[in-house]
């Protein structure tokens, strides 16, 4: 996908030790190490609390694993996929958040529309519904 | 208007620039739009799962099915070969080509594996009698999960091209953003994974 | 019948001869007339030794000026192709009354206004929009092309390759009769067995792809290539237009392409996403599709929007009234269009809690839609208005949808809408605001944009007949079905036995031949335009008085749209740079970075084509050769470095030299 480009089509102004893509965050090691070591961390975690059925409460385990999801995506973003407000002229950020309001419209209103259907459209109960061929 | 001024100076309140104009470069931020694009299919593929993935249809249900030990293992494959691409790129951006070449190929590695065993899990649950036909509940997990899978297959091809031609060009600027937006693109299908063993492996056996 | 060999069936899938329709006298006839058309074009084009220059500078162009134009000679054909479909339909529902089953089995009308939805929305309605964005973007900021000029051909190939799909499904086979939707569980297996759906999907699913990609290429452009000094809020409302189309085109078309994958999915591998049994759930297609569907309305209207907001300032000879205002509206606009789609399905039973916030939320999107509204009449209100033809459609646009928006209005309220839904109350409306909207709008910015594509003006006396025709055409083919909406009839019938209802069928079906009439007009002019154009060239490259940065160019614009790169001091900065007395830089050119035509978009378009087609005939050694195919020429094309060139600076001194001759010669005659 590369588009025309010269051998220096890197913005003047921009002075760097070492070469990378035009104004792209890049990584250190100390920041993939932290990056990889919280994800291993909040994987095994939820892992342990199901497989080794640790908590009393299904409630409170869905919560918490929910809640790590959330934290290790947004590790992912800053440690991995540098996500940052400056990058791309703020642009990148906007996207993001644009696409993930998008997303949590389609996946609630989805969920909200779709068992409000099923309530008033299907005859049998969602307890029949998980026996039936 | 004068239609013969040979002036190539013009004076700073002027209404054009002057010399050859280099406008930014849009790759990464298209790869970026790209990958959000991509976002929204995955969110339609979850919110499919959402909506009909208690449908058992009296057939297996996740913890009928789930093997939870295999899924850490995938799961640690994925998040070490995301670390191996982001030691790749440190290498990159000291310029070292067969260091780069080095934390590819083990990247491919780690994502053959992963690709592997997500395929072994496929073929057991198949043979189980618990393929993508038998209920809407495992329509949507082998769409979902499988969706993921050709993402990681594709990634890995083009990881392979990315490695040919690193080898035959070196660390051009193209093949630097090349590079750079498959890093994302990578990284990227480790976020969803995580949403992906949350909300079906980890939350179906739950349920 | 014979049994066929398994050496056949593997070979062929399941096409066979009898997929091609013999028996149907309507086909043939059509298959006679389009061998006859396409073969004339050949031979003239053979005929001009033409086939190096549409190869070279044409199919393999990467100018986004070019593939603009052809995006629209695109729309332009599926034009004539949708309305042919939809002649027939008027035809079929003014004659099918008791007795009379008129002339058009059901599973045949079926096709048809299938079709003829699928066509105008993705094969017209798109193309127009797209290629009026692709030409006139780049040259509004200031650019020398889009983000990604490859990528830009691939797209148009690939929306093409899906025209290619549906036009061929006349012939070989059948296409989809299930509405432009394919709602499940008809265009499940079960119940569409044969190819009309897989045509579909297909011609979808690669178009799509098209359309992603351009919205990304867009987007990008807009956000990366803007002239210096040209701010967001500096942009022209049509490049804002164009922006928030775009965001809607990246965010919506991915939801259709996993919603028909799903469905894809139910037909090809026995899944059950959308069946009635082993836990299906139909209701979810309907509900995904419009999450895309409802965006899709938006994609095609914003641009319009932006069409009519540069013609009436234009033609007003003022600035915009508003700029901030409709800037905000598009915006809102946009994030809206995602909370609304549940209208669409109003009576589907998601029950009185779901209805109500979607019933609000519609409402509240005609909103800023009213407010553009009266920011053009603003603009209008004390200027010096001249009422070339793009200033007609404009005000045709403006009478026609504000009733079309306020019968959406109507619909909105669930309670009304459980009477209306899916009558022809609702098909009056949709028509009213896509025709007042969106066709109009494209013939507007054709007529305003043409002089700066072509060098010379589209005729006027033609171009308004074709408005007029247009006008009363679809008032007279559309006011009908409202009444008989309103009484209670339904869309998508073939036949009817209330003989009462004939007459309002009848006027609708003379409406149609007005607009018919208005289509060739518009064929006309442009054939008149042609022959005439002497008489009505355009030297100066700005007929109209314009005030964006398109009209600052020569008509059409070189290659490489501006030997300097504009700087931008204001809104309307072609008007800032007239007012302020700009002089045109003579000298000092210098070489220009370009990049090269390439074939490979045809050719991966082509390859695309041709796994299409062997999915949809369970071809399956062909759909996996031409899949690889598929991925080997991509790898193949990455391994191409050498995508651009430069215009060497005596090359751009010599086309700019022409210009300035040009610009002398018309001062000389005191132009």
């Amino acid at each position: 996908m590369s588009t025309a480009d010269t051998e220096h089509a890197y913005d003047q102004r921009h002075v760097h030790s070492h070469h990378h893509p035009e104004g792209e965050a890049h990584g250190t090691f100390k920041g993939y190490m932290t990056g990889f070591i919280l994800s291993v961390i909040l994987t095994a975690i939820p892992f342990w609390l199901v497989m080794g059925d640790v908590l009393p409460s299904k409630q409170a385990t869905v919560f918490i694993i929910m809640g790590f999801a959330v934290v290790q995506i947004l590790v992912h973003m800053i440690y991995f996929l540098h996500m940052n407000t400056s990058s791309e002229g703020g642009w990148n950020m906007l996207a993001l958040i644009f696409t993930l309001v998008l997303v949590v419209i389609t996946l609630a209103g989805s969920l909200w529309v779709m068992f409000n259907m099923n309530d008033n459209m299907m005859p049998v109960s969602a307890h029949e519904m998980r026996n039936a061929p | 208007m004068s239609a013969h001024a040979a002036e190539t100076t013009f004076p700073p309140d002027s209404f054009y620039d002057t010399g050859e104009h280099h406008p930014q470069n849009g790759t990464m931020l298209g790869f970026w739009l790209y990958l959000m694009s991509d976002c929204l299919i995955f969110a339609v593929l979850f919110a499919m799962y959402g909506v009909v993935g208690a449908n058992y249809a009296a057939g297996p249900g996740p913890k009928d099915l789930f093997d939870l030990g295999l899924v850490a293992v995938n799961t640690s494959m994925l998040l070490l070969s995301s670390i191996t691409y982001g030691f790749a790129m440190l290498e990159m951006a000291r310029g070292r080509q067969n260091a780069v070449l080095g934390w590819l190929a083990i990247t491919g590695l780690f994502g053959l594996a992963f690709v592997g065993l997500e395929l072994y899990e496929f073929n057991h649950f198949i043979h189980e009698g618990a393929g993508p036909q038998r209920s809407a509940f495992l329509s949507a997990f082998f769409a979902l999960v499988g969706t993921h899978g050709l993402h990681v297959s594709f990634g890995i091809v083009w990881l392979a091209v990315l490695m040919v031609q690193v080898r035959k060009m070196g660390l051009t600027e193209p093949n630097r953003r090349r590079l750079a937006c498959l890093s994302l693109f990578w990284h990227f299908l480790d976020v969803v994974w995580i949403g992906v063993f949350t909300f079906v492996y980890l939350m179906g056996v739950l349920r | 019948m014979q049994e066929r060999s398994e050496l056949m069936q593997t070979l062929f899938g399941r096409l066979t001869l009898e997929a091609i329709p013999y028996h149907e006298p309507i086909l043939v006839w059509t298959f006679v007339a389009t061998a006859i058309l396409g073969m004339s074009l050949l031979a003239y084009i053979t005929r001009k030794r033409a086939w190096g220059t549409l190869w070279n500078d044409w199919f393999c162009s990467i100018d986004h000026k070019k593939i603009g134009v052809m995006y629209m000679i695109l729309g332009i054909v599926m034009l004539l192709r949708g309305f042919a479909d939809a002649i027939m339909m008027r035809a079929q529902q003014a004659f099918a009354f008791g007795d009379s089953m008129g002339y058009l089995p059901p599973h045949h009308y079926d096709q048809i206004f299938t079709a003829h939805g699928v066509i105008m929305i993705f094969f017209v309605a798109m193309p127009f929009v797209t290629g009026l964005m692709n030409y006139v973007v780049p040259l509004q900021i200031g650019a020398r092309d889009v983000a990604f000029p490859f990528l830009n051909n691939f797209s148009f190939w690939m929306t093409t390759a899906g025209a290619v799909l549906v036009m061929m499904s006349l012939f070989v086979g059948e296409f989809a009769q299930t509405g432009w939707l394919a709602y499940p569980p008809l265009s499940g297996i079960a119940y569409s067995p044969s190819v009309g759906v897989d045509y579909y999907i297909w011609a979808l699913q690669i178009a799509g792809v098209g359309t992603l990609l351009s919205g990304v290429n867009l987007l990008v452009t807009i956000v990366k290539m803007r002239a210096p000094g040209m701010t967001l809020m500096k942009m022209p409302v049509f490049t804002w237009t164009a922006l928030c189309t775009n965001v809607l085109i990246v965010a919506a078309f991915p939801v259709l392409t996993a919603v028909l994958g799903l469905l894809s999915l139910d037909r090809y591998v026995g899944t059950n996403f959308f069946t009635n049994d082993f836990g299906g759930n139909a209701m979810m297609y309907v509900n995904l599709i419009w999450i895309w569907g409802h965006p899709e309305v938006y994609i095609l209207i914003l641009p319009l929007f932006g069409v009519f907001s540069e013609v009436v300032s234009t033609f007003s000879g003022k600035r915009l009234f508003g700029y901030t205002s409709m800037v905000y509206a598009t915006v809102v606009i946009t994030i809206l269009s995602y909370l609304v789609w549940l209208h669409h399905f109003f009576t589907m039973g998601s029950g009185a809690s779901v209805n109500s916030f979607f019933g609000i939320t519609t409402m509240i999107i005609s909103i800023p839609t009213g407010a553009k509204m009266f920011n053009w009449l603003f603009t209008m209100y004390r200027g010096r208005i001249k009422f070339d033809v793009p200033m007609l459609w404009t005000m045709g646009f403006m009478f026609t949808f504000v009733i079309g928006g306020m019968t959406g209005v109507l619909l909105a309220v669930p309670p009304a809408d459980f009477v209306l839904h899916n009558s022809l109350f609702l098909i009056a409306h949709f028509h009213n605001v896509i025709i007042g909207g969106v066709v109009f709008g494209v013939f507007a910015g054709i007529n305003y944009w043409f002089p700066k594509v072509a060098g010379f003006k589209l005729d006027e006396f033609w171009g308004k007949v074709s408005f007029w025709f247009w006008l009363v055409g679809f008032w007279v083919a559309f006011a009908p079905l409202y009444v008989l909406g309103l009484m209670g009839v339904t869309r998508r019938v073939s036949h009817f036995e209330d003989m009462s209802l004939q007459i309002w069928f009848q006027i609708a079906a003379v409406g149609a031949v007005l607009i018919g009439v208005g289509i060739l007009a518009f064929l006309i002019q442009i054939f008149v335009s042609i022959r005439r154009r002497d008489s009505l060239r355009d030297e100066t490259g700005d007929p109209w008085n314009g005030r964006t940065l398109e009209w600052a160019t020569s008509s059409p614009p070189p290659a490489y749209n501006f030997a300097f790169t504009p700087r931008v001091h204001d809104q309307d900065a072609w008007f800032d740079m007239k007012r302020r007395g700009h002089q045109r830089p003579v000298s000092g050119f210098v070489d220009i970075h370009m990049p090269r035509n390439t074939a490979a978009g045809i050719v991966l378009a082509g390859i695309a084509t041709v796994c299409g087609f062997a999915l949809i005939w369970h071809i399956w050694w062909l759909a996996a050769a031409s899949f690889f195919g598929l991925i080997a020429a991509t790898i193949i094309h990455t391994f191409n470095y050498d995508r651009d060139h430069h215009i060497r600076a005596d090359e751009v001194s010599r086309v700019e030299d022409q210009r300035t001759s040009q610009l002398a010669a018309l001062q000389k005659a005191g132009a």
